[in-house]
Order: C-alpha cells, then structure tokens, then sequence
C-alpha cells in the first residue's frame, strides 16, 4: 500500500511541469551533476580522499609544498600538491567542503525555521505582531548580511569563554549565517501567507474549528513552498560563500577544521613565495561549488516562475 | 512632500536608535567594561570608582540616554586595545575607506551601465552572451578572491601594481588623507577597487540590462519607433531615461554596501581603513569600536536611503499622483 503511493509521487513528480523544464535544461542538468557530485564527495571525503589531512603521523613535513603531479618536481601521489605542513591539497579541499556544505546547509536550514515560522505567524495573526516582526526585518534588511554575521561572530566571541570558542565557533558560525539570512524566507511567506489566509478553502477549515497551527502547517505552508524553494536554494550559494569570507576573514571556522575559506586563508600567506596551488585550488573548488548552486538557483526560479511560462 | 520628509525622517530616527540601542547593549553586557579597561592588580576599590566614574551604576535608561547623547557628539569611549578614542581611530581611517569606496562605485557606473545597455540592445550576440557568462562569474566570485586573484597576477606574476597598502598621502585639512596626489598612491588604488567594484558593478549591469529590455517592450517604445524615431533617439531618450529610475535607487543602497564590502576587501589588501580597522576589533572583542562602527554604518545607511527616497519621490511623477489620491 505505502508502496504504491511512493510510486505514484514519483509518476506525479515525472509528469510534472518541473521535471519537464529540468529535462530540456542542459544548464540545469550539468549544475545538478556537479553539485550532486560536490556534496558526495564532501560526504565520503574520509573514504575518497588520498590522504587523511589531519592524521598527524600520516603526514610528513619533508613532503611540504610540493607542486601540483604535473609541474616540475611534482609528486605523483599529490595530485593537487601538498601545502606548507605537507598535507594533500586535494584531500584538505574534500574534508574542508565538507564543513563549507555543513554550515551552508544548517545555517539555511536555520533561517528556513525563523523565516518560514515568524513569516507564517507575521502573515496570519497581523495586526501589531506583524507590523513589529516586519519592522525589524526592514532594520535588518538595510544592513548587507556580512555585517550582521559579523557582528554577531564578534558580540560570541565576547559572551563565550574563551577556552570553549574553538568547540563552539561552527555553531556561533551557523547562528550568525542563518540570522542575517531569514528576512527574505519570512517576507515571502508572509506576503504568500496573506493571500492564502482569504481563500475560501482557509476559511472553511476555520469555520469546522481546525487549529490555527494545524491550519498554518497543513494548508498554508504547502502553498508558499514554491518561492522558498528558490529562495533557500540561492539562500545557500550565499551562505556558502559568507561562511567562507568569515573563515576568509579570520573569524569563521577555526584552523584545526578548515573549510574552504580557512584553506583559501592559509594559502595566501604563501601567494608571495610563488606556492600558488595551495590557495588557487580551494578557491576553485569554492567558485565551482557556488557556480552549480547559483545557476541552479536561477533554473528554480524560471521554472517554477508562472510568469515566464 | 513635506509630511512625507517628514515621515521619512522620523522612521530614521527610529532606525537609529533600534541600532544605538544594540550597540549600547553590546557595550554594556558583552563582556565587562571596567575588566577591559583595567589591567590584572587593580584593587576592588579603584574598580568600584571606575565604574561609578563610568556610570555603570545608573539605570539602565540613564545610561542609554548617555551613551546615545555622546555617539551623537561623536563620543563612542576609549578602545580596549589602543587605549585611545575611538572617535580619533576611526576619523584617522575614515578618508582611505571613502576613497575607496567613491572610485569603485564611479568604476561601477561608469562600466556597469553602458555594458547594461550594450547587453540589452543585442541580447542575441556573442559579445552580449560572453558578457553575461562573465557577469554571472562576477556573482559567484566572493570578493576576496577576486582580490586574491588580482593579486596573484599583478602583483605575483606581472609585478605591476602594489598590492598593499595605500602608497604615499597627503594630508589635507589636518584629518583628511588622500592617495589621489601621488602616483604611487593612485597605483595603490587601481587593485582595491577593481576589486570592490566588480560585485556591484556585475549587479549594476544585470539591472541596467534587466529594466532596458523590459522598457523596450512597453507600448510607448514601440510607438516611439512607429513615430519613425531613429533607434538612437528611441534607446537613450526613451528607454534608458526610463531605465535609470530604478537604477539610481540600488546605486544609491550599493553605495552603503561599498562601505560595508569594504571591511573584505580592506582585509585582503591590508587598506589601512576603517574596516580593517572593525575586522581586527572583532577578533580582539575591542567593543566600543565594533559599536562605533555598527552606529557609523547605520548613519550612513539611514542617510543613504533617505536621500534616495526623496531624489525618487522628486524624479518620479508617479509617486506624487499617488499620495494625492
């Protein structure tokens, strides 16, 4: 039975206007490889990768700054090269995706929640509730959200003792990200939240004495998914490329767990000596990775666009 | 117009004392102030008068009233770090930020703009589809790689240009220090602010092109040319005027965003500005200057958009008619 009605979700999704656009979209097709091909191999980075970067007795100082397998005095065994403590470029970039993708998706994730519910109540009680909600979403939305990460980064840094900064800061990370993030997800739930909340259908549910949180989750929730969708999928390009000019910056992940923008850090105090490959390649593992993300965004939008069809 | 300035004007009251009021309570409960400001063999008693001396005894409304009446007079306290005014900190490093961020956006329009109308009127060519590619790169490269980049190549492998710090100043008016006097100032431009405004000026571009093609299928440009006005007049009389509406709108909030964008690209090229200047106060916790900063930005911003609002209500008849109904 439970069965057959997965089926028939997928049969559903297959004749769907969505697949359809996806299946005409060559764009659309080779993002959603790359992308799909970049979270997996961030995924199983300790079973892919060559080397185990931060195995301390695997790697070995003699091995430092080797250049990329193809140039002079390169090293078969790094392919990418190996950085200033002789640890496998190709590998620290796997392992440090892997933190750029965990924090881009908890931190959207995060802002999805505190967007979607303060948009949905915003919408639906109005009234004071949702001129005071939207109101300091039009404080917060004249600021760039790389200064609100900021300041919150920075007000953690001061709140939390020091001795716990380094186990906390990819939770203060994710808190910050997904903060200066849910004004958009909660405007477009509120404005779709209005419109639903008229609708006869609502009304009926009201009338018969469904709750209003059941009425919220079950009726007008599914409605407004749509442009979250997009949002969320654009949320993440930025999300990942703010987590990385905070690790960029100094103040995002600590170096003990790099992500992209730590290695891209690192990398840069060596640009002067020539060791290009050690901040080029994550930086292009980061601009692929935000590229497929990107023109994904961009199919979303179009497709599920009513206008544009 | 004058209740609506007047609204406009009220509404950034409120704004800034939301953010005077976050600023104060960063300054207040994020760590302790007198333990910031002391050093480790201070007795409980001198600690005790500093911190009447501070204030920091009076109620809570008492002392947001002072610290929002100094902020005002530009007083934001000692920094933790410098043991110095911060007002002095920031006023030193105020002109290297504004340098920056004016050329950049002068660079932005001044590119951003004619590749939009470019891109708009032949949106089947090549030249068209390679620069879109290009601007859709633009958005995906975080700032401070493109500074990385250029970096690596003008300054690595070419050897052209510096690639840090603002070269030679001169000093005018005492505070004032500008890199636009000497040659090896201006070449310590050239890489920062390509670098700063590459981003708005992608977005720039992409909005240009976005509200020309729009405009290019009303009825009135299509009448225009049924009129038998040669392409010339009909794009840059009728649809481009029509186009910088808008435009002038996000130049106007890009330009608050340039300030802000600042602090990355400061970072990477170690620009002796005020962002550079907040991004160490953040990894010192040096709080009176990250609060200083935030109320500066928030200034600026508010100002900003106020400007904006009002050039739009004074450029746009629309609006007008509307209130009056």
């Amino acid at each position: 039975m439970e069965q057959a009605i997965e089926k028939s979700r997928l049969q559903r999704f297959l004749d769907g206007d969505l697949w359809h656009s996806f299946k005409r979209n060559p764009v659309a097709i080779i993002s959603f490889i790359v992308t799909v091909i970049m979270i997996a191999a961030a995924a199983f980075a300790p079973l892919i990768a060559p080397h185990d970067p931060f195995n301390l007795a695997a790697i070995d100082i003699m091995d430092a700054s080797v250049p990329p397998a193809w140039q002079e005095f390169g090293d078969p065994r790094f392919v990418l090269g190996t950085d200033d403590q002789g640890r496998d470029i190709f590998s620290t970039i796997l392992y440090g995706a892997r933190i750029s993708l965990i924090v881009g998706f908890a931190s959207v994730i995060f802002a999805m929640v505190v967007g979607i519910s303060l948009g949905l109540i915003s919408g639906y009680v109005g009234g004071r509730t949702d001129a005071f909600i939207m109101r300091i979403a039009d404080i917060q939305l004249s600021f760039p959200s790389i200064l609100i990460a900021l300041l919150i980064d920075g007000v953690a840094r001061g709140v939390v003792p020091k001795e716990m900064h380094t186990d906390l800061s990819i939770y203060v990370l994710i808190f910050a990200i997904g903060v200066s993030g849910w004004v958009q997800y909660a405007r477009t739930v509120r404005g779709s939240t209005l419109v639903e909340k008229n609708k006869e259908y609502v009304q009926a549910a009201r009338v018969i004495g469904i709750r209003p949180l059941t009425i919220l989750w079950r009726h007008v929730l599914p409605n407004v998914m749509g442009p979250v969708m997009v949002i969320a999928t654009i949320h993440l390009a930025l999300a990942i490329i703010t987590e990385a000019t905070l690790s960029f910056l100094g103040v995002g992940v600590p170096p003990t767990t790099p992500s992209l923008g730590t290695l891209i850090r690192i990398g840069n105090e060596y640009l002067f000596s020539g060791d290009w490959w050690i901040t080029i390649f994550p930086g292009v593992a980061l601009v692929i990775l935000v590229l497929a993300v990107n023109l994904l965004g961009d199919w979303l939008r179009d497709a599920l666009n009513p206008k544009l069809r | 117009m004058i209740a609506f300035i007047f609204k406009r004007l009220l509404q950034s009251v409120v704004v800034m004392l939301t953010v005077a009021l976050i600023a104060f309570a960063m300054f207040r409960f994020v760590g302790d102030p007198v333990n910031n400001m002391v050093g480790q063999d201070t007795t409980d008693t001198e600690r005790a008068q500093l911190a009447e001396s501070l204030g920091l005894n009076d109620p809570f409304i008492v002392q947001f009233g002072r610290f929002a009446f100094n902020a005002m007079r530009g007083d934001f306290g000692i920094s933790y770090k410098y043991r110095r005014p911060v007002s002095e900190l920031i006023l030193e490093r105020l002109s290297a930020t504004l340098e920056l961020s004016f050329v950049s956006a002068v660079l932005a329009l001044v590119v951003g703009i004619p590749l939009g109308v470019y891109t708009a009127l032949r949106s089947k060519g090549i030249i068209s589809k390679g620069i879109m590619v290009l601007s859709l790169m633009g958005v995906s490269l975080p700032t401070f790689l493109i500074g990385i980049l250029l970096i690596l190549l003008f300054g690595v492998v070419l050897r052209w240009l510096p690639t840090f710090g603002r070269g030679d100043v001169v000093d005018i008016y005492g505070w004032w220090t500008t890199g636009f006097l000497t040659v090896s100032g201006l070449k310590s431009l050239i890489l920062p602010s390509i670098t700063l405004a590459i981003f708005q000026l992608t977005l720039i571009m992409r909005l240009v092109r976005a509200e020309m093609l729009e405009v290019l299928r009303t009825d009135f440009v299509k009448f225009a040319r049924a009129r038998g006005l040669p392409d010339r007049a009909v794009h840059f009389k009728h649809a481009l005027k029509n186009t910088l509406v808008p435009v002038i709108t996000i130049t106007g909030l890009q330009l608050g965003a340039l300030i802000a964008f600042a602090i990355i690209t400061e970072s990477v090229f170690q620009w002796p500005g005020m962002g550079l200047l907040f991004i160490q106060a953040v990894a010192d916790v040096d709080i009176p200057i990250m609060a200083a900063y935030l109320v500066l930005i928030a200034f600026f911003f508010v100002v900003i958009n106020m400007v904006v609002d009002i050039l739009y209500y004074a450029v746009d008849p629309r609006l007008r008619a509307d209130a009056a109904v």
